[in-house]
């Protein structure tokens, strides 16, 4: 606690420069050869293994973890990278305990899973470590494609693309690439610019242009894609987001989550970036806990996490929960905004307690808030011409949409979860299928 | 509390626990950090004949083979016999056992095969009040090249001619340790009482090249680019040790010699499964180089408790099981069993599946929903199931009672026994002489 924590408002320097290296450091370190070593050897190398049937990018992850075992982390990061060419990334961001260690056989038998993110990133850290690039490309095919969107999704179809011997070019509304790599996600889970040199060590296979600050609607059509390239695949994201719709909203210090999310990640000096004494966070998702612990790593005094429904229901996974509360994050549960208060800036939230129907209880409480983030979601960007449902783009097969020679994969298309490593499987198959099609000339 | 006094061919100590020769017993400072700690002997390290000592390497001596966590499973020496003068050795024995006279002292050596040079060494070493002599014919690497160590020991008519020797020229205990490095560990011991030896120890250690250093292309541990073999123990031998010891145990013409076992003891378990195999005594040395002395007391509380649970005296205790080692032969064939999986502890990672159904009978059933099953009509019992599950108890082999029918083979199981000189589908009931 310092003295900077108590004063109201919202201000910057809450911390010193110490407090918050050491607060925005990595959440878990890495793991040393030794460790790796002997995390290796708890894997049972399970028949028809359940963790890789829980993988959405299917990683053969008994064998990766026996060649570390066999004391090769490289031929690792090559079964890794195989399936998923952003196995660093995942290694880190992953819900693994939703995924692959929820199903490892030791969670069922002693609670204590195999630590298969923390030997991915073993793994894959070597190899980016060494500078290694394990692919090259296929014969020039000639065929070009673009790809919007340098997230998860688009880096993913395009590597694999280019692997085909294909040409694309990836465009992307932000300065740099990454996507939600780069600008959605908590500091912690990948400190050190790990986004940036992920990308740059993905774009070694060659025969992959990168342009920024290009955007659909801002200069870039459909259209104009279409008609300048074989192919064009849509890993745009989610870029609106969901207002409270409630009067105050406009209030000073009221704000979007990914917007603070973004905003900590690219400032370079976290003293001169300012949060408020009280935090309210409205929401349950992973957007939600990024914002509210890194809301008190940064020197809030208090943060309250505000969602609608019970704990069970809460899309944060439950070590994403823990991970709050153990920095300090209050959790509350079945409460919904009611008004927003105060004069020139907002000074107060007023909850209401709901039901499992979502209908008031007719219970009101108000907390002290400097700051409101909303993490209630976001929206698809409709992009004209192409069908939609569910507030996403249609998509049948390995991400085909509604217009020929178009296809869509990552959070903006319909299926699956919302998560990088999903977005990653959709951009591969999406790539597959877009070389299938060039390559029998059904475009 | 049972008692673990013990008396091996007139060598009496506290408990059964002894240090092998080896370097844990090569001087006056350890081995009273030994006694101090309560191990209930040593066998001093090798002594050699009188003059300059031999020098060893002055690289890595040892190499080893790890299990998970860098559990030591396996250890490879190529040191040589004590590489200090004998009046040193000799000197401090003798003030060792006047202060420690409870405890087994035991002289290990070895020397050329001339009667001159053990009729030289002997009364030297009675002379440091030592309870009893080892004639070290196991070493393999070094002063096996020399003529000496297992280059004896796989010489049976060696170790008769130098046990009589010994016999003749002094009073103590004479125990011959033996190498596994040769084919039919019974001849040695043959030769041995035949000698007139006290008693056999066993094993000494197994000739050994660790790993490969596989930028160098040296066997390791690497002296300077090269490689020797050297002497494997640890927990990796002890499977080979108890299959040696009981062979000598139950073979009519050793029935009877007293015999202290070696080879990977590490816990109390592992030195009663000697002892129950005919071992009168132990000997440790890997267990101590790994742990250090400390683990005495873990063994001696684990021996006590478990003749305590059992009933048992060590008298009882030792030779127990040996009535129990046969031939293949004698095996009962109409003893038929099955494995069954407990779903309650299955955790469903299907490595018996993945056994069963790469490697041996198909007969593990998985369904869509992982569940393991044993298929009775293929399973011939095994047991590989039993021993690739990561879960104790899961997998059980349950018997079938007579009057059941065998749904493999379709036959209804006999209750008397039928081996294999009985069992009228075998053939070869007759072996071809």
């Amino acid at each position: 606690m310092t003295d900077a924590m108590r004063l109201d408002g919202i201000r910057a320097g809450r911390l010193g420069p110490e407090d918050l290296a050491r607060n925005f450091g990595d959440l878990h370190p890495a793991l040393d050869r030794h460790e790796a070593t002997v995390a290796a050897d708890r894997c049972y190398f399970c028949h028809d293994a359940p963790c890789i049937t829980a993988c959405p990018t299917d990683i053969d992850i008994p064998l990766f973890i026996r060649q570390i075992q066999a004391g090769q982390p490289e031929s690792a990061a090559k079964t890794i990278f195989d399936q998923n060419i952003l196995g660093g990334m995942c290694a880190r961001v992953c819900p693994t305990e939703t995924l692959c260690e929820e199903a490892c056989v030791r969670e069922k038998a002693e609670g204590k899973p195999v630590q298969i993110g923390s030997l991915q990133r073993y793994a894959t850290d070597s190899m980016m470590a060494a500078g290694e690039h394990p692919y090259s490309r296929a014969a020039p095919t000639g065929k070009h494609v673009a790809v919007v969107g340098a997230g998860p999704a688009g880096l993913a179809c395009a590597h694999r693309l280019a692997m085909q011997g294909h040409d694309v070019t990836i465009y992307d509304a932000r300065p740099k690439p990454g996507g939600l790599n780069e600008y959605g996600i908590a500091q912690y889970k990948t400190p050190g610019g790990f986004a940036q040199a992920e990308v740059d060590w993905l774009l070694k296979i060659g025969g992959i242009t990168v342009e920024t600050g290009r955007a659909i609607g801002d200069g870039l059509t459909l259209e104009g894609l279409r008609a300048d390239h074989d192919a064009v695949f849509l890993g745009i994201g989610l870029g609106g987001v969901g207002k409270l719709g409630m009067e105050g909203e406009s209030l000073a210090g009221t704000d979007n989550a990914v917007d603070f999310i973004a905003a900590l990640r690219q400032h370079a000096d976290l003293t001169q970036l300012p949060i408020g004494r009280h935090v309210v966070v409205i929401g349950g998702g992973m957007t939600a806990v990024d914002a509210a612990v890194q809301s008190k790593l940064l020197g809030a005094e208090s943060v309250t996490i505000a969602y609608r429904r019970d704990r069970e229901k809460m899309p944060a996974s439950r070590f994403e929960q823990d991970l709050a509360a153990s920095h300090g994050v209050r959790l509350l549960f079945s409460v919904v905004p009611h008004a927003l208060h105060g004069g020139d800036r907002l000074r107060e939230v007023e909850l209401a307690y709901v039901g499992p129907d979502m209908s008031p209880t007719g219970e009101t409480f108000r907390l002290p808030a400097d700051q409101l983030f909303r993490a209630i979601g976001q929206k698809l960007v409709a992009v004209e011409g192409l069908e939609v449902e569910h507030g996403k783009i249609s998509v049948t097969g390995s991400g085909r949409t509604s217009l020929s020679g178009v296809w869509a994969g990552g959070d903006c298309a319909a299926g699956g979860e919302d998560l990088t490593v999903t977005a990653v499987a959709e951009g591969r198959d999406a790539a597959m299928d877009i070389h299938a099609s060039l390559t029998q000339g059904q475009i | 509390m049972a008692d673990l006094t013990t008396n091996f061919v007139g060598i009496k100590s506290p408990n059964p626990f002894w240090l092998a020769s080896a370097p844990p017993t090569d001087k006056e400072y350890n081995v009273r950090r030994a006694f101090d700690a309560g191990w209930g002997g040593v066998v001093w390290k090798t002594l050699g004949a009188e003059g300059p000592p031999v020098v060893n390497v002055n690289g890595p001596r040892y190499g080893a083979i790890y299990g998970a966590d860098r559990r030591l499973l396996g250890l490879n020496n190529i040191e040589l016999i004590t590489d200090r003068p004998l009046e040193v050795n000799l000197r401090e024995m003798k003030v060792v056992k006047r202060d420690y006279p409870d405890r087994a002292l035991i002289a290990s050596i070895m020397v050329p095969c001339e009667e001159e040079a053990w009729r030289a060494i002997l009364p030297r070493v009675e002379d440091t009040g030592a309870d009893g002599i080892e004639l070290n014919f196991g070493c393999p690497h070094g002063m096996s090249e020399r003529g000496m160590g297992s280059a004896v020991g796989q010489v049976p008519e060696y170790i008769e001619m130098v046990a009589r020797w010994c016999k003749q020229y002094t009073r103590m205990p004479v125990i011959v340790k033996l190498t596994p490095n040769i084919t039919d560990i019974r001849k040695p011991a043959q030769a041995a009482r035949r000698g007139g030896a006290d008693a056999v120890s066993l094993i000494n250690t197994i000739n050994s090249i660790t790993n490969v250093d596989l930028d160098l292309f040296a066997p390791e541990p690497t002296i300077d680019g090269k490689g020797s073999h050297g002497g494997y123990c640890g927990p990796a031998v002890k499977p080979i040790a108890l299959s040696m010891v009981s062979e000598i145990a139950r073979d009519p013409e050793t029935r009877g010699l007293p015999i202290s076992g070696i080879g990977g003891v590490t816990t109390w378990r592992d030195a009663a499964e000697f002892m129950a195999l005919g071992a009168g005594s132990v000997q440790v040395c890997t267990a101590a180089m790994t742990y250090g002395f400390g683990i005495i007391k873990e063994m001696t509380a684990g021996l006590s408790r478990y003749l305590d649970e059992k009933g048992m005296t060590m008298d009882d205790l030792v030779g127990r099981a040996v009535p129990n080692v046969t031939d293949w032969k004698h095996l009962n064939l109409n003893y038929v069993t099955k494995a069954r999986i407990d779903q309650d502890l299955c955790i469903s990672c299907g490595r018996c599946f993945a056994a069963c159904e790469d490697t041996s009978h198909q007969a593990i059933g998985m369904s869509e929903d992982r569940t393991f099953t044993v298929i009775d009509e293929e399973c011939v019992a095994c047991n590989l199931c039993v021993d690739v599950c990561p879960v104790e108890g899961c997998i059980d082999m349950v018997e079938l009672e007579p009057g059941t029918t065998d749904p493999r083979t379709g036959k209804v199981v006999e209750a008397k026994p039928a081996d294999w000189t009985t069992h009228p589908n075998n053939p070869a009931a007759v072996a071809a002489e």
